[in-house]
C-alpha cells in the first residue's frame, strides 16, 4: 500500500509575513517551515502505516514549492516518511488554487503510475493561504472520494471512517480506498523527529521533479495564467493601543461597563 | 442583467443571516438568484424570506440525492445550474463545506476561485483579510465565472423587494459523486445563544478560566452575546471544538469581542483580529492580547466578570 502525504512549505506565522512587489506571498525572504497543520497529516499517515502491522506500506511526502520548500519534505522524512518528492519549477511561482491542485494531482498520478496510490493525506489548511480547498480540489481532479476535515480517522481493510465537525453537527463519513483524506489539528498530536529519525532521513530517497516530468507545460500554471489576480496588498495599520486599567477593589468591572456603555453596547 | 447565484445557508429551512448579507452583496454584481438545497416542500417558505432581500428567482434543488454525501453532489448540481444560467458570479457563505464545494466547482467550470472574502465591490473586486488579519488583499477573478465564498458579517443586510419566483431545478447526480457517504449525523445541541460567527458580540474564555466558564457565560448572557473559547480551553475539554475561535476554529468579526483569560497567540488573533472593538480581561499586564485592545482590564476574570455582569444587569434594569 502506498500513501502520499501533501506537505506545504509556508512562511513562519510568527515571523513578519509579507508580499513581493508582484503581490505574491514572499516565500523566500521570510523564514519558512513545514506548515504546522501538515504535521498532523504526516502523523496520521504514519499512524495509518503503524496500525497495519505486517502490511508493506510506504509513505511518500510530496511538496510543491521553491528550492527551500524541500525543508518541508525533509521534516516529514525525519518524522518517519519513507521517501520524498519535491516539485520545483520557476514556472509554478504564483500559482493559484487551480494551478497548485493541478500540479499536485499530476504528481500523485505519476507516483500512482509507478507504484500505485491508495491514500492521499492533506492538512486541513495551509497556514498561509488558509483556503482549506486544495484537498477537495485534489479529490475532484483525481476522481477519488473526498474524506476531509477529519478529527478522528479509523480504517479497516479498504474501508475508512472519519469524524467531521460540520457547522451544526458532527458527522461520520465513510468511503472505500483509494481516497483523499484531510485531517484537522484535533486528530492527535504530531510526533517530534527523534535523533535516530533525523539521521535516518539523510539516507532516504528524495526526488526532484520539474513540470516537464509531470507532462505539464509552463503556460498551464503560474502567476500569468492564474484564474484570479491579486490587485493590491496593504499592511493593516497596527491597532492603536487602547486604554488599559488595573482592577483594584472592584474598580475594573465599573470601568469596563462604563466603556461598553459609552460605545452603546449596553 | 445577469443572474448571480447565491447559495442559501440554512438549517432545516431556517435561513441564516449570512444569506441576506450575500444577497445584498450580489445586487452589486447583477440580479440575485438564490439556490436552495433542501426538501422541495420548504421551497415556498424559503423563497418568501429571501425575496425580501432581492432574490428574483429561487432555484429549489431537491436534496434527497445530495444530503447523504459529502460535498461532491452539491458541486455537481451547481455546475449544472451555472451551465444553464451563465451567471455573472456564484457566491457562497464561507463555511468549510461551502469552500470545498466552491473548490470543486472552480475546477468543473474552469473558473477562478476566491475564498473568505470580507467584501465584494461592484465589478467583483474582493477584499480579504490575510496573515492573521495583518494584511488586506484586493483581488479579482480574471477567468471564467467568479466563484467567491464570503465570510459572515461582511455586509449589513439591506431589504429590497424581489420577485422570488420559485423554480424547481432537477440536478443529475452521478454515481462518482456519491463515494463519500455520510454514515451518521449528530446535530449539535443548541445553546440558546446567538451563533458564534453571526453574533454582534462574542465573549470568549481561555486557559485563564481554569475550566470554570460560568463567569464568561454569565457575562455573555448579560450582553446577549455568543460564547467563544481559545484552543487551550478546547484542548482541555472545557468547551466543545465548535466554540473555538482562531486559525483552526471559527473566524469571528463581531462589533465587540471580549477575550477573558486569553493570552492572544497569533493563531487566536487570526480568528478575531478584525473585530470592530476588542476588550480583554487578563491578569498579566504583559499579555500580548493587550496590544490589540480598545479597552483592557488587568485583573482576575473571576472577580471582574461577575461584578461586570451585575452592573450590566443594573443598567439594563
Ligand atoms: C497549528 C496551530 C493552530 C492553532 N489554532 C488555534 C486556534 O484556532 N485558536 C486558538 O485560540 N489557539 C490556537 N492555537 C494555540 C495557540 O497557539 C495558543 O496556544 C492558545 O491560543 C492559547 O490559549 P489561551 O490564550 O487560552 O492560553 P494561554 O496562552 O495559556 O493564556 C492564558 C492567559 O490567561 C491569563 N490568566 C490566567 N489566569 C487568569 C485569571 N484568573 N484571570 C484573568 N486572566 C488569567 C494568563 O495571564 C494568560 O495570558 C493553535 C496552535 C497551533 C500550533
Ligand atoms: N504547495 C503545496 N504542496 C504540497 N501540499 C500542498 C500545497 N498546497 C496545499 N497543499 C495541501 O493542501 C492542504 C490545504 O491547503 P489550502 O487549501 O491551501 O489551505 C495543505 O494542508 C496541504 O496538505
Amino acid at each position: 500500500m502506498n500513501i502520499v502525504v501533501c506537505v506545504k512549505y509556508v512562511p513562519d506565522a510568527t515571523a513578519d509575513r509579507k508580499f513581493e512587489d508582484d503581490n505574491t506571498v514572499d516565500r523566500v525572504g521570510v523564514d519558512g517551515l513545514l506548515s504546522e497543520l501538515d504535521e498532523y497529516a504526516v502523523e496520521q499517515a504514519l499512524q495509518f502505516r503503524e496500525k497495519r502491522e505486517g502490511e508493506e506500506i510506504t509513505v511518500t511526502a510530496l511538496t510543491i514549492g521553491p528550492e527551500k520548500a524541500v525543508d518541508a519534505v525533509r521534516k516529514a522524512l525525519q518524522m518517519g516518511a519513507d521517501s520524498g518528492v519535491h516539485v520545483v519549477d520557476d514556472a509554478i511561482a504564483g500559482s493559484d488554487y487551480l494551478g497548485t491542485s493541478l500540479v499536485l494531482a499530476k504528481a500523485v498520478e505519476k507516483i500512482k503510475a509507478d507504484a500505485g496510490v491508495d491514500l492521499v493525506v492533506c492538512g486541513m489548511a495551509s497556514t498561509d493561504a488558509s483556503g482549506s480547498v486544495v484537498p477537495a480540489m485534489l479529490a475532484e481532479r483525481l476522481g477519488m472520494p473526498q474524506v476531509t476535515l477529519a478529527s478522528v480517522v479509523e480504517s479497516q481493510g479498504d474501508q475508512v471512517r472519519i469524524k467531521r465537525d460540520n457547522e451544526g453537527s458532527t458527522e461520520v463519513i465513510g468511503a472505500t480506498l483509494p481516497i483523499v483524506l484531510s485531517v484537522t489539528d484535533q486528530s492527535g498530536e504530531a510526533r517530534y523527529p527523534s535523533f535516530k529519525g533525523i539521521m535516518a532521513a539523510k539516507k532516504k530517497p528524495l526526488e526532484t521533479w520539474s513540470l516537464s516530468d509531470l507532462g505539464l507545460d509552463a503556460d498551464q500554471v503560474g502567476l500569468s495564467v492564474a484564474y484570479s489576480q491579486v490587485e493590491d496588498t496593504t499592511a493593516r495599520p497596527p491597532r492603536t493601543a487602547g486604554e488599559i486599567v488595573t482592577d483594584e477593589d472592584g474598580s475594573g468591572a465599573g470601568a469596563l461597563v462604563d466603556f461598553l456603555a459609552s460605545k452603546k453596547f449596553i | 442583467m445577469s443572474e448571480v447565484l447565491v447559495v442559501i445557508d440554512h438549517a432545516e429551512g431556517e435561513v441564516k443571516k449570512p444569506t441576506y448579507e450575500l444577497l445584498t452583496i450580489a445586487r452589486r454584481l447583477g440580479e440575485p438568484s438564490a439556490v436552495f438545497f433542501g426538501p422541495p416542500d420548504q421551497g415556498d417558505a424559503v423563497a418568501e424570506k429571501v425575496r425580501k432581500y432581492g432574490a428574483a428567482k429561487v432555484y429549489v434543488v431537491d436534496d434527497a440525492q445530495i444530503k447523504g454525501f459529502l460535498v461532491a453532489p452539491k458541486a455537481e448540481a451547481l455546475q449544472q445550474l451555472a451551465e444553464k444560467t451563465s451567471p455573472a458570479a456564484v457566491l457562497l457563505p464561507s463555511t468549510f463545506e461551502n469552500k470545498e464545494v466552491a473548490g470543486r466547482l472552480a475546477i468543473k467550470l474552469g473558473s477562478g476561485l476566491i475564498t473568505d472574502a470580507v467584501d465584494v465591490a461592484d465589478g467583483g473586486v474582493t477584499t480579504q483579510s490575510v496573515f492573521a488579519g495583518n494584511y488586506t488583499v484586493q483581488a479579482k477573478v480574471t477567468t471564467g465565472t467568479p466563484i467567491i465564498t464570503v465570510k459572515p458579517n461582511s455586509a449589513a443586510p439591506e431589504e429590497s423587494e424581489g420577485a422570488g419566483a420559485v423554480e424547481a431545478f432537477a440536478a443529475t447526480i452521478s454515481d462518482a459523486a456519491k463515494t463519500a457517504q455520510i454514515v451518521a449525523t449528530q446535530p449539535r445541541q443548541s445553546t440558546g445563544r446567538p451563533e458564534l460567527t453571526e453574533a454582534a458580540i462574542v465573549v470568549s474564555g481561555g486557559r485563564g478560566t481554569g475550566g470554570d466558564f460560568a463567569p464568561v457565560e454569565g457575562f455573555a448572557d448579560s450582553l446577549g452575546a455568543a460564547v467563544g473559547a481559545s484552543r487551550a480551553a478546547v484542548d482541555s475539554g472545557w468547551m466543545p471544538h465548535a466554540f473555538q475561535v482562531g486559525q483552526t476554529g471559527k473566524t469571528v468579526s463581531p462589533q465587540l469581542y471580549v477575550a477573558n483569560g486569553i493570552s492572544g497567540a497569533i493563531q487566536h488573533r487570526a480568528g478575531m483580529q478584525t473585530s470592530k472593538t476588542i476588550v480583554a480581561v487578563n491578569k498579566d499586564p504583559e499579555a500580548p492580547i493587550f496590544e490589540l485592545v480598545d479597552f483592557g482590564v488587568v485583573g482576575d476574570l473571576h472577580a471582574v466578570l461577575p461584578a461586570a455582569t451585575e452592573k450590566v444587569k443594573e443598567r439594563k434594569g
